[in-house]
């Protein structure tokens, strides 16, 4: 099912993920009139012009309104329909947090929210439009899964299942180009682990924009004669606690590596569930402060989310166990 | 001689033939409201909580979209074309059980689990656990924006089905309202009622004092709505008005009805104390022959 090419995977080609989401979201209006978009005057940023042509009455746009955009999906859904919010993940997230955690999770409403561009894609626009706390806001909160794509594949394949799907789903989006890690024939379970590179001396366990990092890393590792295994991990909430386990109990130790902040998120959710069943080292990688001024690029490089850097924190826990 | 009231000796009303005289509803309407205060007062009373000043604020309102407004009964709960209504003002719940109850939407013995472990009476309406219940309201400035949403439903459905939504007048000092109100107006959702429970208070003062919200019909206008005021304890106003509804074809409809937090009751009336005071045994008797 993936595509071990790891060899050249930093030097694959670049795709922005918004594409794949709104190609197939418009292909999921085609077949099904029931859904529609929700939009806070995010038409351009979300890529959905396109979509609003091919269906002009079927992508609402309450304006920058976000607790009015998720009241609003709330409602649509108690109509019949299937709205797909689509806004910057940072407001999204932060500004109607209490509506999705109320009109949404708590009501099971069929909502899904679409956070674009999440983790620091809108760098040097600083911290207040970064949304590196959007996953441990929402990992908080019942009934919500919390999904991570990592490729445009993987974005299309979550996308079909939520459509599928009767209920409530927060998926982020991102805009940063990355390389296709999985092959087309890839399909999306909830709350399973895909093991993206098999390996017996450490685990690497990764998603969204970072997860070709960390099989980047692995390469390098290899090179060098450490084994590490690559566990992807786009489902964030629930999470395979099989699979975590399984990693604890068989190699040295885990290296979690996220566009994120470095307590709540994946890291968090694994360091749980580590500790509770199979207790073992966990090196969190991610954001752990406000961001300085810079790219998205720069501000990864300066945390560590480089193949490298997950290279780094894996060396130390194999040979020093630290 | 001491008065009690067991849930279970309410009589179950419905909704009236079509065919219904304006004098008929009204009396039917009458009836309704009397019998869900006296539940209601039971209710907050046994339980020890509960929000009784809004609860009554609140019941004529209630009385008359359930009674002869809202196309919906118990047997079409889930039909995909019953008319909505929302509970934005949801600390009231109470008031909204005791009328699904008088209204067949749920057996009438449930309400003596109101607030007890494990039942479905919450403090807050949900839309899971109870028939008839459109949304999980409690946190304030959010049934407005999900009105918006079913009337845009309807909307995009190119349905008649029509969508109330009762607000608190403190609640719209919460800003999602009026984010929802300029998208009502952008829509033209003129199947959607929004109706304002004018009592004047809020949980611990006036709102004039708190953060007021006159000139409120010109406020509501400005932002696109045809407004109409009434008093919103007089059943033939409630009726003439929400039955009328939309009063300017394209605009959304905004609703003012002027109540009384706590009404009829001599001591509740108008009295901030009584947002979620809980009447003791003897004020529990003096309300009961009030409302008798």
């Amino acid at each position: 099912m993936t595509v071990l090419e790891t060899r050249s995977i930093a030097d694959q080609p670049r795709y922005d993920c918004r594409d794949a989401y709104v190609e197939t979201l418009a292909e999921l209006a085609e077949s099904d009139h029931r859904i529609v978009g929700v939009v806070n005057d995010s038409v351009g940023s979300s890529k959905l012009t396109s979509f609003r042509k091919a269906f002009p009455d079927r992508l609402i746009n309450v304006g920058i309104a976000e607790q009015d955009m998720v009241g609003v999906a709330s409602g649509l859904a108690n109509g019949g329909r299937i709205p797909f919010v689509s806004a910057a993940s940072c407001f999204l997230t932060g500004r109607a947090l209490e509506q999705i955690k109320a009109d949404v999770a708590y009501s099971n409403t069929n909502v899904k929210l679409c956070g674009m561009s999440p983790g620091v894609a809108y760098g040097e626009l600083g911290p207040t439009h970064h949304s590196v706390e959007d996953i441990a806001w929402l990992r908080a909160i019942a009934n919500l899964p919390v999904i991570v794509p990592a490729d445009p594949i993987e974005t299309a394949a979550v996308l079909r299942w939520a459509a599928a799907s009767v209920g409530p789903v927060f998926i982020r989006v991102s805009r940063m180009s990355v390389p296709k890690v999985y092959s087309e024939d890839y399909e999306f379970h909830l709350g399973k682990a895909i093991t993206v590179r098999d390996g017996s001396d450490v685990t690497l366990i990764s998603n969204g924009t970072i997860l070709w990092r960390a099989l980047a890393a692995a390469e390098r590792l290899a090179e060098e004669g450490i084994s590490a295994r690559v566990l992807s991990m786009p489902t964030v909430k629930p999470l395979d606690t099989d699979a975590v386990v399984a990693a604890a109990r068989e190699t040295a130790g885990i290296v979690t590596a996220e566009e994120a902040v470095s307590g709540g998120g994946l890291g968090g959710a694994v360091a749980e569930t580590v500790v509770q069943h199979h207790p073992a080292r966990v090196s969190i990688l991610g954001f752990p402060e406000f961001a300085p001024t810079g790219s998205a690029g720069y501000l990864m490089d300066r945390c560590g989310l480089t193949p490298e850097g997950i290279a780094d924190a894996a060396r130390r826990l194999v040979t020093t166990g630290t | 001689m001491t008065l009690t009231v067991e849930h279970a000796t309410m009589p179950v009303l419905g909704r009236l033939p079509l065919h219904s005289s304006r004098a008929e509803q009204i009396a039917h309407i009458a009836e309704a409201a009397k019998q869900i205060r006296i539940q209601d007062l039971a209710l907050v009373h046994h339980a020890g909580a509960g929000h009784i000043g809004g609860d009554f604020s609140a019941i004529d309102i209630l009385a008359t979209l359930y009674g002869a407004v809202l196309d919906i009964s118990p047997a079409t709960v889930d039909d995909t074309e019953r008319d909505r209504f929302i509970l934005s003002k949801g600390h009231v719940a109470g008031a909204l059980y005791t009328t699904l109850a008088a209204f067949g939407f749920l057996p009438v013995e449930e309400l003596a689990t109101f607030l007890k472990p494990l039942s479905a009476l919450n403090g807050h309406p949900n839309r899971n656990k109870v028939a008839g219940v459109e949304a999980n309201t409690g946190p304030l400035g959010h049934g407005l924006p999900i009105a918006v949403g079913h009337a845009l439903s309807a909307k995009l459905d190119v349905s008649m089905r029509r969508t109330y939504v009762l607000v608190g007048d403190g609640e719209l000092q919460e800003g999602s309202n009026w984010e929802a109100m300029m998208a009502a107006s952008q829509y033209q959702l003129d199947r959607l009622t929004v109706i304002v429970d004018r009592n004047r208070l809020q949980q611990g003062a006036t709102t004039q004092e708190t953060n007021d919200l006159d000139p409120l019909p010109e406020k509501a206008a400005a932002f696109g709505f045809a407004v109409v005021e009434v008093n919103g304890h007089d059943h033939g106003e409630l009726l003439d008005v929400l039955s009328a509804v939309p009063f300017r074809p394209g605009r959304p409809t905004f609703v003012i009805a002027h109540t009384h937090k706590g009404h009829p009751i001599s001591f509740m009336s108008d009295n901030v104390a009584w947002h979620h005071r809980v009447p003791d045994a003897g004020e529990y008797q003096q309300a009961l022959k009030e409302l008798a």
